[in-house]
């Protein structure tokens, strides 16, 4: 086991800033998502501390060592990538063992823990088998099986759940979960999907152009994000934005209509801000109710033990989460009324006004 | 709908046919060898007979070319072959050569000039100033020559298939290049390798211009010019004997392809989530 240092690590392709400067510390055991869409920067990010990938500028440091330029066999690390890259001409065991064969390790003992980790993993009665005959989930884990099975210090995942469907990739999910509380090794995990972000990761690195965003636990990330991406990115939906312009103690959104403001505003809000708030803190009332932003009603969707009403505000969509498994019945015009503690305004650049 | 009914029975009629047209010199190749009386029609022979494969397998100057001048010529051109495509084509697929793709498709169109007959003047004037003239490395070396551009485009094609993660996977698993290519490259290349292979050695075996300009010496010329010998001195063709002798110049090509089929099989098996 061992930490991570990454110091201004740098990595353009041509004018494509894939990773512009950035610096993260991981610490000894922790579990690190690093989470934002395709081309933010997060898999090359991941590849360069793979040593799949050299960095133009910066350093990696893994434990007390300084990697940045060796090659991934002087690492010691481990790798599951997205399409598993399981070698097709190999059984399963041979696969599994392969990390162990090429340091050497005797055959009886590459047997021995192959059975192990095997028996840990649930693929026991897969072993003679080659890739071609698994199903996306058996494949998965044998990835995975590989990936543990020499204990490096380091496990890099590479969206290694995005080829599983839904339910497969809820159970593997889970059992990822569970398997890090077992292997306790420190992991870095690549994805774009932040529910997988939030359930597995102890801390969410959020990476946009090739810039870290945000980085902490899961629920300060989902709780308080720093800028509009990261609210915008985060949650399913994500955070309501809207675009308002502060005038004294009321809020004028861009359709004309006026929300009287009698809450504390943050010191340096001024002008035109963006207002967010996500949709379980919103609530819908009637459209004369005073205090309230007047909404037209657009769609309510029914999603089991919970309904999303979409609305608008002029141009701009509103979404509020009901959590109720009955569809509102719902006139066209109504009022919503915001949770004044779970509000954020942020500046023109984006980032969160305190 | 009563004319899409003729029109499927015309269509079908015409199929069976063409099928025939070019079943028949099959057809030919199937009977005549047996047939002491061969003509180029194709005919049932009276009598089945091996008569024909008694005076070709006597005749030692054919059979010599088949079994040894032949053999070697297409070995070496089929290892040669296979041997410097998975090398060059590996290197354009994976290395970061400017231009590679430009290069790999003007290779492509210089392939049907260098084995073209346009070209066979120099050759003969370059193999004989090397003093390659009248040997089987002359012949092979311009036959590789000729086979390379198409086998470097079909293993580039090939290697572009293969994901890269099977060797990043190998490579974080600890492998040093050189397991690398043991254990990974080389077994998953396999299947195009004896692509690229058989394709050689099936070119090599059906030279007939190329060894005929490049080698003077009668007993070293391979089985598509030893037909030759079933020719009287007027020119006239012994139509049985060739019919029979061409039957033996197929089979190693078809055992050659039996045995790689049965072995390894010309698929390629997938371990890569798509």
């Amino acid at each position: 086991m061992a930490s991570i240092n990454l110091t201004q690590l740098r990595r353009h392709f041509g004018a494509v800033k894939a990773v512009d400067d950035i610096s993260l510390a991981v610490d000894d055991g922790q579990f690190v998502a690093l989470l934002g869409p395709s081309g933010c920067g997060k898999t090359t990010t991941l590849r360069m501390i793979a040593g799949l990938e050299l960095p133009d500028a910066g350093t990696i440091q893994i434990g007390a060592k300084q990697v940045t330029a060796l090659p991934p066999r002087d690492r010691d690390i481990a790798m599951v990538f997205q399409d598993y890259a399981l070698y097709p001409h190999m059984t399963v065991a041979e696969n599994v063992g392969y990390p162990l064969k090429v340091r050497g390790t005797a055959s009886s003992e590459i047997r021995q823990r192959v059975q192990d980790v095997a028996k840990q993993l649930q693929i026991g009665h897969l072993l003679e088998r080659r890739p071609a005959q698994l199903s996306g989930g058996q494949q998965q884990r044998v990835a995975l099986a590989r990936a543990v099975i020499h204990k490096a210090q380091v496990t890099l995942y590479d969206e290694p759940l995005s080829n599983l469907d839904t339910k497969l990739r809820l159970e593997a999910r889970a059992f990822l979960k569970h398997l890090q509380r077992e292997v306790g090794v420190t992991s870095i995990y690549v994805t774009h999907d932040q529910a997988e972000a939030m359930a597995l990761a102890d801390v969410i690195v959020v990476m946009n152009e090739g810039k870290i965003l945000q980085v902490g636990s899961p629920k300060s990330i989902f709780q308080t994000p720093q800028n509009t991406f990261v609210a915008g990115f985060i949650g399913s939906p994500p955070m309501n934005l809207l675009e308002c312009t502060i005038d004294g103690s009321v809020l004028r959104f861009t359709d004309g209509s006026r929300l009287p403001w009698q809450h504390a505003l943050p010191t340096t809000a001024r002008g035109t801000v963006t207002f967010g708030i996500r949709p379980e803190h919103v609530t819908i009332r009637p459209i004369d109710e005073p205090g309230t932003l007047p909404a037209t009603l657009y769609v309510t969707q029914m999603l089991g033990g919970e309904s999303l009403v979409v609305t608008h505000v002029g141009e701009q969509l509103v979404s509020v989460r009901l959590f109720t498994d009955e569809v509102p019945e719902l006139p066209t015009r109504i009022g919503l009324a915001f949770d004044p503690a779970r509000v954020f305004f942020y500046g023109a650049d984006g980032n969160r006004l305190t | 709908m009563k004319s899409g009914w003729l029109l499927r029975v015309l269509t079908n009629a015409l199929g069976v046919l063409l099928a025939l047209f070019f079943l028949l010199p099959l057809l030919w190749f199937v009977f005549a060898p047996f047939n002491e009386r061969a003509t180029l029609s194709v005919r049932i022979p009276e009598a089945f007979s091996l008569h024909n494969f008694e005076v070709v397998l006597n005749n030692d100057t054919a059979i010599r070319s088949l079994v040894q001048n032949s053999l070697l010529i297409s070995g070496g051109v089929m290892i040669l072959t296979a041997l410097i495509a998975t090398l060059a084509a590996y290197g354009f697929s994976r290395g970061s050569l400017p231009g590679r793709s430009i290069i790999t498709y003007v290779l492509l169109l210089f392939s049907s000039v260098v084995t073209g007959t346009a070209s066979l003047v120099p050759i003969f004037v370059l193999i004989y100033n090397i003093g390659m003239f009248n040997t089987y490395q002359g012949v092979i070396l311009t036959l590789v020559g000729g086979m390379l551009p198409t086998s470097i485009f079909i293993m580039r094609d090939f290697i572009d298939s293969l994901p890269r993660s099977y060797e990043e996977a190998a490579m974080v698993s600890g492998a040093s290049s050189l397991q690398i290519v043991r254990d990974i490259v080389f077994p998953t290349l396999r299947p195009g390798v004896l692509v690229v292979a058989v394709l050689a050695f099936v070119n090599g075996w059906g030279a007939f211009l190329t060894p005929l300009i490049l080698i003077r010496n009668a007993a070293m010329r391979p089985a598509a010019i030893a037909f030759y010998q079933f020719y009287s001195d007027e020119g006239t063709p012994n139509i049985p004997l060739i019919s029979a002798y061409a039957v033996l110049y197929t089979l190693p090509v078809l055992i050659l392809y039996l045995i790689i089929n049965a072995r390894y099989g010309f698929r390629f098996f997938g371990g890569i989530k798509q």
